[in-house]
């Protein structure tokens, strides 16, 4: 079914009762082309591409709970292209591009809200660095704005300018970076997906993966035996475990990071901030609730909570730069876990096995990548050929000595 | 995470205190090593669910560094001991 105006009066009229659902809850072939395991936003995406962009449609994804219970419905919803290396920068404007034509693509309401994220400057330091970024967006033809702090006050009145320890002088701007509403883009990518063929199955656990003469011919799941010819694999925080069924040893550590979202409120916050005096990033949804988060826990973990001490840090963090903060009531809080890998930059390669595919690695930025992600992945899929855009996002890169290290950590997981 | 980390030089501190340098289990290779084995000692993981050994620095108290024996599912932690005793248990 196509959404339009017409349906929605159509369907009203006659009561709501002939909606059909978005997308079938097929029982698993016994073999299929591809098999995509993990039902996040990157498996749904790469299912989507596949069958729309690749003609590959005999296509399963295989989702161990219910569709979107991952991370792709756990983010803070911030999307963005606003980073610095050359590896990274043309593949997150790639996606910033599929985004802005995504609701049309899909024929879906993603909520896409273009409101421009901001980061802001603490110390001449930190201005230089974000003027060199900001360059550096500039030289792969993506826009990017400097905000002196007078024109910062007109813009974002409420902010704590004058703080003793992290006065703020500025910011970074990116005003076609924003929020996407992280369940929609889930449903469509599944109702797209659908459409085209894909069978998506809930509530089957990857548990195996079956090698002869070293190709993958299948997945043991908690639904039984089902074969392939190419097995690909988005698992996000369970990239390991998933990964180590077929021997692979991957630079990942899985870490717990934590959102929260207050009561809704009456619009104030008109787009994302974040803060350079920590990491803390906050917006406003349209139901009103302010969600913000800032960074992981910092021990490995695959529990999907988090620890008091981090919330209360986060807290801290909030009201430092946004005094008024203090006064609003967080309703929720919750946590997922990510695959933190050693440089902080994604991994979209083929693997020592030749059936084999791999797509890990997305710390906690992987929403924004979402649709390029789906779509380089697809590509590698389908072609066997790297993506021009993922060139630098390769498995061997530590190897070679090529690591993609936004944050100039080192190889330590939590630290990017 | 446990709140309360009871270090085997101070007593029971807040895990706050503490500075997660990463796994514990691996092996430093010698100088001359493989360009491969070097390759998996510093960037692969083996990243377990369930138990795992870590380094821990408690920068704000003996600064030793420790040895953590914890669960990355339910959190709880198994033991603490100090990292230079670790070792020499390790190679006895
Ligand atoms: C609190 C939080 C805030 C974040 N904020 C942002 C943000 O603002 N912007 C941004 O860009 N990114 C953000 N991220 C990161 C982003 O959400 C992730 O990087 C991204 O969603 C990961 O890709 P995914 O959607 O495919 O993952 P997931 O949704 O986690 O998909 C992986 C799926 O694999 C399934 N699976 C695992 N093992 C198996 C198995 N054996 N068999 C079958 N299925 C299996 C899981 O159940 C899961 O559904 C945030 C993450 C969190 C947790
Ligand atoms: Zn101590």
């Amino acid at each position: 079914m196509r959404y339009s105006a017409f349906s929605i009066v159509r369907n009203a009229l006659s009561g709501n009762l002939n909606w059909k659902p978005q997308w079938r809850q097929p029982q698993p072939k016994s073999h299929y082309d591809v098999i995509i395991v993990g039902g996040g936003g990157h498996g749904l995406s790469t299912a989507y591409y596949l069958a729309k962009e690749f003609g590959v449609k005999n296509v399963a994804v295989l989702e161990k709970g219910y569709l979107g219970s991952g991370n792709v419905g756990r983010n803070t919803t911030i999307v963005r292209s606003n980073y610095m290396l050359p590896g990274n920068e043309p593949f997150y404007e790639f996606s910033m591009k599929l985004w802005e034509g995504l609701e049309q693509d899909l024929n879906y309401n993603v909520m896409l809200s273009q409101r421009g994220v901001i980061m802001l400057y603490h110390s001449d330091a930190q201005r230089d660095a974000y003027v060199r970024r900001g360059n550096a967006m500039w030289m792969e033809g993506v826009e990017a704005e400097l905000i002196e702090r007078d024109q910062l006050k007109k813009m974002i009145p409420f902010l704590n300018y004058d703080h003793a320890r992290y006065p703020i002088l500025g910011g970074l701007l990116q005003r076609r970076a924003g929020t996407a509403r992280h369940d929609a883009v889930a449903w469509g990518y599944a109702r797209g997906a659908d459409q085209h063929g894909v069978d998506i199955i809930e509530h089957c656990e990857v548990t195996g993966i079956r090698r002869e003469n070293g190709v993958v011919t299948g997945v043991e799941t908690s639904n039984g035996f089902i074969g392939c010819g190419k097995l690909a694999l988005a698992a996000a925080g369970n990239s390991s475990r998933v990964g180590e069924m077929a021997d692979l040893k991957l630079p990942l550590e899985s870490h717990v990071l934590q959102a929260f979202v207050t009561e809704g409120l009456k619009p104030c916050i008109d787009h994302v901030i974040v803060y350079g005096g920590g990491h803390f990033y906050i917006s406003q949804s349209d139901k009103g609730g302010l969600v913000f988060g800032a960074e992981i826990d910092g021990y490995s973990s695959y529990a999907q909570r988090g620890n008091l001490a981090t919330a209360e840090h986060v807290m801290e963090e909030g009201v430092s730069m946004i005094p008024g903060l203090s006064r609003v009531r967080v309703l929720r809080a919750w946590g997922g876990v990510m695959d933190m890998s050693m440089d902080g930059s994604p991994i979209i390669d083929r693997t020592s096995i030749d059936n084999l595919y791999l797509n890990c690695g997305w710390c906690y930025g992987g929403f924004k990548a979402t649709p390029a992600s789906g779509y380089c992945f697809a590509h590698l899929i389908a072609r066997n050929d790297t993506h021009p855009v993922a060139r630098a996002l390769r498995l061997d890169r530590f190897a070679r000595g090529y690591a993609v290290d936004e944050a100039g950590a080192g190889p330590q997981p939590n630290l990017h | 995470m446990a709140s309360l980390i009871t270090c085997p030089h101070c007593g029971v501190r807040p895990k706050e205190e503490f500075a997660i340098r990463g796994d514990a289990s691996l092996i430093r290779p010698a100088p001359s090593a493989s360009d491969e084995a070097w390759h998996d000692y510093v960037y692969v993981r083996a990243n377990p669910r369930g138990r795992t050994v870590e380094h821990w620095h408690h920068i704000a108290g003996c600064r030793r560094f420790l040895v953590v024996e914890r669960d990355t599912v339910t959190h709880e932690v198994y033991s603490v001991v100090d990292g230079t005793a670790a070792a020499r248990e390790a190679r006895r």
